[in-house]
């Protein structure tokens, strides 16, 4: 049975429809994500299992039990709050205390599992200082520790490595992965970042105007996504505006209007003639001298228009016959040369034909 | 360095003009003179006199009585009303509770007579003045309130109910602390407004019951002895002790009104 299950939630504010309909289940010891572009409805849904905010439609369940009209004090759950909500005016010990304080635990017992979540998260050094003595990173691992301290079914995230650095925010979400993983507690994730999704998640949930456009495994999402809007949120890449030529079994062919056809594949049930979208990611394109390209299958000419050159990687943004530009991306691994072609160069993007994928209309 | 100067001297002018009358005030209060107009000697018989003045003594009794009175029941009044305004954000609030804040002493001072006159009957008295004290103090409370709520991060109270905590625990664990130099503030400028207020209380006392400030007045009308000086000068010192608790309770609070 899953841990927690939305059944068709549904809410508004005035006459917009932040969440639309949406149903969710999720497993225990899962490491859940709610991706999407601020204003989706990510943070609605968060709110409304924190219990916060009700439904105006719909049920929220907890091991089967519904949590309608159950205060957020009575929900066996925590949430780290963006600004992680930290009391200032409680010692780094005495926040991660309160939990424990409110289920009146015994002082013995609350002094044992405070220092056990302090040392969870590398703060064992630091019960008596008081949140404005600490950097931000760590201000993040007592919220965490606050959340995880009495052992909740389920730790709510709202975009909590928001306001940290670049570099701090990529420790932290290697030390979440470990956490959450020592503990063994359901997490549910909200950002609107799609490489920290990637990174953490087991599922992420891409939401978008209160809807869920595709609920998947990472890589699933990346390589497969469902739509135009998936393929563009998650990750880079490239939609060329196409229709169906040819539908086999698993063979199929496109015709990209101005640029020529394409070989790809696809398992679906596709009819000539329909109209969608071929998805490209730029690392899975090679950018090549236009001689060598001709007898590919896969391969449109064009002209480096610009190009960012990243140290690992290369971007190569490469002007196409119909005026679209198609950005690839190449690792600068072959050691002692960076770069392979400079702007103005006349070259050729190809790709294997299961490199990209069909996305209906 | 001449317009330095200028705004030196201006500045001495102007402090000058705050404190020198209430500095001969307190001088003269150890005047030995029946007059106020010369210097004869020092002496602080004013000040035994007064501890012998029964009428004098009974309205600082009430006039402890009620700022003491006023100031908690316009503190918690306040508080809740600057938590509201904070928290629900209705819009006319605010208006609704800082226009007494604004208004005229005197028009206060007459709408409060009538209202307890003639709408309400009520006999004039310990209980009217009271009623009016409260009235005055509570936007300064919630403006303070408010303020100090402003400046927070408001999560700290939903993460108290995430936590486990009942609404009354959420209060008393995180709200209360966290508002308390408010609540201090709040009360101390309350008991400051309260003790010294004459144009309110003027309207509202009635016939018998007398604060201190009426009772300085009464007394000037016949002349202005010594001993008028020294019950102004120990008013004085505990007005500015409040003043000065105030400030160091919470520092943010006469900033925020400035």
């Amino acid at each position: 049975m899953a841990l927690l299950e939305l059944k068709n939630i549904t809410r508004r504010f005035g006459a917009l429809e932040a969440v639309k309909d949406v149903s969710l289940s999720i497993a225990a010891g899962e490491f859940f994500t709610l991706l999407g572009p601020s204003g989706c409805g990510k943070t609605t849904i968060l709110r409304m299992i924190g219990g916060f905010d009700e439904p105006d439609a719909g049920d929220i369940l907890l091991d089967g039990k519904s949590l309608a009209g159950v205060p957020p004090e009575k929900r066996p759950l925590h949430t780290v709050f963006q600004s992680y909500a930290l009391f200032p005016h409680m010692s780094v010990a005495g926040n991660v205390a309160f939990p424990l304080e409110m289920a009146r635990l015994p002082a013995a017992e609350i002094k044992r599992r405070v220092a056990e979540a302090l040392s969870l998260v590398h703060l064992g050094d630091k019960a008596a200082q008081f949140p404005h003595e600490l950097s931000g990173g760590q201000r993040q691992r007592v919220a965490l520790a606050r959340g995880l301290v009495n052992k909740p079914r389920l730790l709510l995230l709202d975009e909590s490595l928001g306001a940290l650095d670049a570099k701090l925010r990529e420790e932290m979400q290697v030390e979440l992965i470990a956490i959450q993983r020592a503990v063994g507690i359901t997490f549910v994730f909200v950002t609107h970042a799609q490489d920290e999704a990637l990174a953490l998640s087991h599922r992420i949930a891409v939401m978008r105007d209160g809807r869920i456009e595709q609920c998947d495994e990472p890589d699933k999402l990346y390589t497969q996504p469902a739509n135009r809007f998936v393929a563009d949120f998650v990750g880079k890449i490239n939609l060329f505006d196409v229709e169906v030529l040819a539908a086999g079994k698993a063979a199929l062919k496109l015709a990209a209007p101005g640029l020529g056809e394409i070989a790809a594949s696809d398992p679906r049930p596709l009819r000539v003639g329909e109209r969608g979208a071929f998805a490209l990611r730029p690392e899975l394109i090679r950018i090549v001298d236009q001689k060598e390209a001709i007898e590919l299958k896969n391969r449109f000419f064009g002209r480096v228009k610009e190009l960012l050159y990243l140290g690992d990687v290369t971007l190569y943004k490469v002007e196409l016959a119909n005026g679209g530009v198609v950005e690839a991306l190449m690792t600068n691994a072959a050691p002692g040369r960076a770069l392979f072609h400079e702007v103005g160069d006349a070259v050729a993007v190809c790709w294997r034909h299961d490199a990209g994928v069909y996305l209906r209309n | 360095m001449k317009a330095r100067h200028w705004l030196w001297a201006a500045a001495l002018v102007t402090y000058a003009f705050f404190y020198l009358p209430l500095a001969v005030v307190v001088l003269f209060s150890f005047n030995d003179s029946q007059l106020n107009a010369q210097w004869v000697g020092f002496t602080t018989s004013w000040y035994a006199k007064l501890l012998h003045d029964d009428e004098m003594l009974g309205a600082a009794a009430n006039s402890l009585l009620i700022a003491l009175l006023s100031s908690t029941i316009a503190t918690v009044l306040g508080a809740m009303a600057g938590l509201a305004m904070q928290r629900y954000r209705v819009r006319f609030l605010p208006f609704l509770v800082l226009t007494p804040v604004a208004m005229p002493e005197i028009l206060l001072g007459v709408a409060l007579l009538l209202f307890f006159r003639q709408v309400l009957d009520l006999t004039l008295g310990l209980a009217s003045i009271l009623i009016a004290h409260v009235t005055f103090s509570i936007g300064f409370v919630a403006v303070i309130v408010r303020a100090r709520l402003s400046g927070m991060d408001e999560s700290v109270f939903e993460a108290a109910r995430d936590l486990g905590a009942s609404p009354w625990a959420a209060f008393r664990r995180v709200t209360l602390p966290l508002i308390l130099p408010a609540l201090v503030a709040g009360y101390l400028m309350s008991f400051t407004l309260s003790i010294d207020d004459f144009v309110i209380t003027f309207f509202v006392a009635g016939v018998g019951v007398t604060t201190l400030p009426l009772q300085i007045y009464s007394m000037i009308k016949v002349a202005v002895t010594p001993e008028v000086n020294a019950v102004s000068t120990l008013l004085m010192a505990v007005t500015l002790t409040l003043v000065f608790l105030a400030s160091r309770f919470a520092p943010d609070v006469l900033k925020a009104k400035a």
